[in-house]
C-alpha cells in the first residue's frame, strides 16, 4: 500500500493528459488503425478478385457469328423432290459441308470481297459445327429446301479469339487452322457488316462441346446437371438434418453416446470433401450399383457432406431460443413435442433455412467429391430427356464444367472457364441474399 | 381472511427432497397448502424455494439432473404415481414465471394457445369467450381489447406478466405457482399484480415466490420461510412478521440475514 503522500503528486490537472493515458490511448488508435488496415486490405483483394473474374469472363458471354447466304439446293437435299424426311436425314453433315463451304464463297463474291485464300480452307473461318446447325434446322423443317436461307454460323474461336483480342496476326505464324490472310478476310467481311460479336445466350443454356470446338461449349446442361444434384441434397439434407437436430437437441438425454455423435458431427463437418467422394464412390457406386456420373450419386454424397453443416447451425439455432419460451409452453401445458413444434421450432426457422441454403450453396461449388464419382471429365453434351433421367442419366455440374474447361488445352476454354465461374458466382450471391432475406424477413424478436 | 375455517387442504407435501446432481437442495419439506389462499414462499437466494415450486407442477421434469424424492398430493392425488402424465398435471396447476415470457405471437394467440391444445373450445366464438376472459381476469382486458393481433412481445413489462397470468389462468387451473412474478417489475406494475393476486384468491389456490417480505406480507394469508433447503417456519403470515417461532426466521424478518 502506497500513502496518501505518494499519490498526491500525480494526480494533476485534468487538463494535461498524464503520459499513462497517452500511452493508452495511442495503443488504442494503433490497434483500430491495424483494424482498419485488415479491412482495407481484404476489400482490396476482394475487388481484384471480381474485377479479374469479371473481365475475364465477361467476353465468354459474347460470340461471333459469320452472315452466309445458304442456298438449300433442292438437287443436293432432296433429289426425289418427295420432301420425305427419312431421305432427308440420310444426308450426312459433310455434305452441309460442302454447301457451307460454297454459300461462304457465293458470300464473299456477292459482297465483291476478294481473297488469295485457297477455296478448300476459306471455311476455316467457320466453327466446325456450322454444318450440323444447319443441318438440324432443315431436318426440323423440310419446306426450306429449295429457298436460299441467310444464316448466321458460329464463327470459328480463333476469329472470334481474334475479335475479342485473344488472338493475333502473330500468334497465328505456326497455327495450321488460321492463317493471318483468314484475318485479313475477317476484317474485310466486318467492315461488309458480315461478321458481328454479340451476345451468346447458347453460353448458359447450351451443352458443353469437343475439344476442337469451344466457340459451341455452354453451361447449360451442367448447370442442369447442379440443379438435380442440388435438388436431391435440399430433399435429404433438410429433413433429416433438421430432425437429428431437433432430436438431439431437445429430446435426447446427456450421456456418453450422446456426447459421441456429437463430437462426430463436428468431426464430420471438418473431413475434407474428397473423403465423402472416395465414400461415395466405394459404396454408391461399387455396392449400391448405382450408375456413374449421375446427379443421384453426387447429390448423395454432397447430402453426406452438408449434413453436419445443417445439423451443427440447426442446433445452434434451436439453442439460441430461450428457455423462457420452452418453459412458457411447458407451463401451459403443451407437451413437449408441442412446445418444440409450436414455439421453438418457428423460431428457429430463420437461422435453420440460412443454415441450409449456406450448405446448399456450399455444395453448389464443390468439385472434388464430384471428382470421383466420374462426374468430371464427362462432356455433358445431352440434354436429360425427362425429370428420371435428370437423376440418372450421366451429367455434370458447375464446377466440374469449369474445372473440364480450365484442364483443356484450347485458350478459348479458358475464356470460358472464367464466363463459368460468373455464372456460378451469380447463383452463389443469390442464394446468400436469398439467406440473407430469409433472415431479415422471419426474425422475430422475443 | 375471508374464506375461513375449515380450510380445505389442496396441496400435501410430504419429506420432500430435491437433488440436482450430488446437490441436496431441498431438504425433508411438508407443507399442506390450502385451497384458496396466497401462500407465500420467502427466504434468501438459492434457499431452494423456486425448486420447491417447480416441483409441484413438475417443471423440475425438464431438468436432466434433477431427482425428486417424497410425496406432493394434489387433492390427494399423488403427482409423482407413474401413472401421472404431468402434461395433465401442467394443465391443472398453471405457473407465471419470474420473467415475462408471452409467445412471440399475437395477445389473442398467447391466451388461446392452452384452450387450443387442451380442446376447451369448440369453436371460435367459445375460444374467443375464453380469451376475454382470461384477459379480464388478468386485468389486462381494457389495456389490450382493441389490439388483439398486436404482438405480446410489444406490451410493456407489467402487462406482459398480466398477459402470463392471464394465459396461465385461461387453461382453468386449479393451482396457480408464481415464481417471483414481480421481480422484473416496476413498483407501479408490481402493486397492480400484486392486487391481481389478491383477485385470483377467490378462484385459485396461488403460492408465489417472492424474496420480497413486504411482498408476502401485502398479498399472502400463509408465508413459508424456507433456508438452506430447510422449511424453518410456515404459518399465519401475520404470525411470521409479529412473533416467529424460529431464530433463523427472526434473523432474516429483521434483516440481519438474507
Amino acid at each position: 500500500m502506497t500513502d496518501a503522500t505518494d499519490i498526491a503528486p500525480k494526480t494533476g490537472s485534468l487538463l494535461h493528459t498524464d503520459a499513462r493515458t497517452r500511452r493508452r490511448n495511442a495503443a488504442e488508435t494503433r490497434f483500430r488503425a491495424y483494424g482498419i488496415a485488415a479491412l482495407a486490405l481484404g476489400a482490396v483483394f476482394l475487388v481484384i478478385l471480381l474485377v479479374t473474374i469479371v473481365a475475364r469472363g465477361v467476353p465468354a458471354f459474347t460470340q461471333t457469328f459469320i452472315a452466309i447466304e445458304v442456298p438449300l439446293s433442292e438437287d443436293v437435299l432432296d433429289p426425289d423432290g418427295t420432301r420425305d424426311q427419312a431421305t432427308i436425314e440420310k444426308i450426312t453433315t459433310l455434305r452441309y459441308g460442302g454447301i457451307v463451304e460454297g454459300a461462304l464463297a457465293e458470300t464473299l463474291a456477292g459482297q465483291g470481297i476478294e481473297t488469295e485464300i485457297d477455296p478448300g480452307a476459306l471455311d476455316q473461318i467457320l466453327s466446325s459445327g456450322a454444318a450440323t446447325q444447319i443441318r438440324d434446322l432443315v431436318v426440323g423443317d423440310v419446306t426450306l429446301i429449295g429457298t436460299t436461307v441467310r444464316f448466321e454460323v458460329l464463327a470459328s474461336s480463333r476469329v472470334d479469339g481474334y475479335l475479342k483480342g485473344r488472338v493475333t496476326r502473330e500468334s497465328l505464324a505456326r497455327d495450321r487452322n488460321l492463317s493471318p490472310q483468314h484475318l485479313e478476310l475477317i476484317d474485310k467481311m466486318r467492315d461488309a457488316g458480315l461478321v458481328e460479336r454479340r451476345f451468346n445466350l447458347a453460353f448458359i443454356t447450351g451443352a458443353d462441346a469437343s475439344e476442337s470446338r469451344p466457340e459451341q461449349a455452354g453451361i447449360g446442361v451442367a448447370m442442369i446437371g447442379s440443379f438435380f444434384m442440388m435438388l436431391v441434397v435440399l430433399i435429404l439434407s433438410l429433413p433429416i438434418g433438421v430432425a437429428a437436430s431437433i432430436y438431439l437437441e431437445e429430446f435426447a438425454p446427456q450421456n456418453r453416446f450422446t456426447d459421441l455423435i456429437e463430437v462426430n458431427i463436428s468431426n464430420l463437418a471438418a473431413v475434407p470433401s474428397i473423403v465423402f467422394g472416395i465414400l461415395g464412390l466405394a459404396i454408391f457406386i461399387q455396392m449400391a450399383h448405382l450408375p456413374q456420373s449421375a446427379p443421384l450419386v453426387g447429390g448423395l454424397v454432397l447430402t453426406l457432406m452438408t449434413l453436419p453443416t445443417i445439423i451443427i447451425s440447426t442446433r445452434a439455432s434451436l439453442k439460441s431460443v430461450p428457455p423462457s419460451i420452452r418453459d412458457a409452453a411447458l407451463g401451459v401445458g403443451a407437451s413437449k413435442m408441442q412446445s418444440v413444434f409450436h414455439h421453438v421450432l418457428p423460431l428457429a426457422m430463420p437461422g435453420i433455412l440460412t443454415g441450409t441454403i449456406l450448405g446448399l450453396a456450399q455444395a453448389l461449388g464443390e468439385t472434388a467429391p464430384l471428382l470421383l464419382i466420374g462426374m468430371v471429365g464427362y462432356v455433358a453434351t445431352n440434354y436429360p430427356g425427362g425429370v428420371a433421367e435428370g437423376f440418372l442419366s450421366p451429367n455434370s455440374a458447375m464446377p466440374a464444367q469449369i474445372y473440364e474447361w480450365a484442364k483443356r488445352a484450347d485458350p478459348a476454354y479458358y475464356e470460358r472457364a472464367w464466363g463459368g465461374i460468373v455464372v456460378l458466382l451469380v447463383f452463389l450471391m443469390t442464394m446468400n441474399l436469398i439467406a440473407i432475406l430469409l433472415r431479415r424477413r422471419f426474425e422475430r424478436r422475443w | 381472511m375471508t374464506e375461513s375455517d375449515p380450510m380445505t387442504v389442496k396441496i400435501s407435501a410430504r419429506d420432500v427432497n430435491v437433488f440436482y446432481g450430488d446437490n441436496h437442495a431441498i431438504k425433508d419439506v411438508s407443507v399442506e397448502i390450502a385451497d384458496k389462499t396466497v401462500t407465500a414462499f420467502i427466504g434468501p437466494s438459492g434457499c431452494g424455494k423456486s425448486t420447491f415450486l417447480r416441483c409441484i407442477n413438475r417443471m423440475n421434469d425438464t431438468i436432466p439432473v434433477c431427482r425428486v424424492t417424497g410425496d406432493i398430493d394434489i387433492d390427494g392425488e399423488d403427482i409423482n404415481d407413474a401413472r401421472v402424465d404431468p402434461v395433465q398435471l401442467r394443465a391443472k396447476v398453471g405457473m407465471v414465471f419470474q420473467k415475462p415470457n408471452p409467445f412471440p405471437k399475437s395477445i389473442y394467440d398467447n391466451v388461446a394457445y392452452g384452450p387450443r391444445i387442451h380442446g376447451l373450445s369448440r369453436n371460435k366464438a367459445e375460444l374467443d369467450e375464453i380469451v376475454e376472459r382470461a384477459l379480464r381476469r388478468g386485468a389486462i382486458w381494457d389495456e389490450v381489447k382493441d389490439r388483439l393481433d398486436a404482438p405480446g412481445t410489444g406490451l410493456s413489462g407489467g402487462q406482459q406478466q398480466r398477459l402470463c397470468i392471464a394465459r396461465a389462468v385461461a387453461t382453468e387451473p386449479e393451482v396457480l405457482l408464481m415464481d417471483e412474478p414481480c421481480s422484473a417489475l416496476d413498483p407501479i406494475a408490481t402493486a397492480q399484480v400484486e392486487e391481481l393476486i389478491d383477485e385470483l384468491r377467490q378462484s385459485y389456490a396461488v403460492v408465489i415466490v417472492t424474496h420480497s417480505m413486504q411482498q408476502a406480507g401485502r398479498v399472502s394469508q400463509k408465508t413459508a420461510f424456507f433456508h438452506l433447503g430447510h422449511m424453518v417456519e410456515y404459518d399465519d403470515t401475520p404470525r411470521i412478521f409479529t412473533n416467529p417461532q424460529d431464530p433463523r426466521t427472526e434473523s432474516y424478518i429483521s434483516g440481519r440475514i438474507g
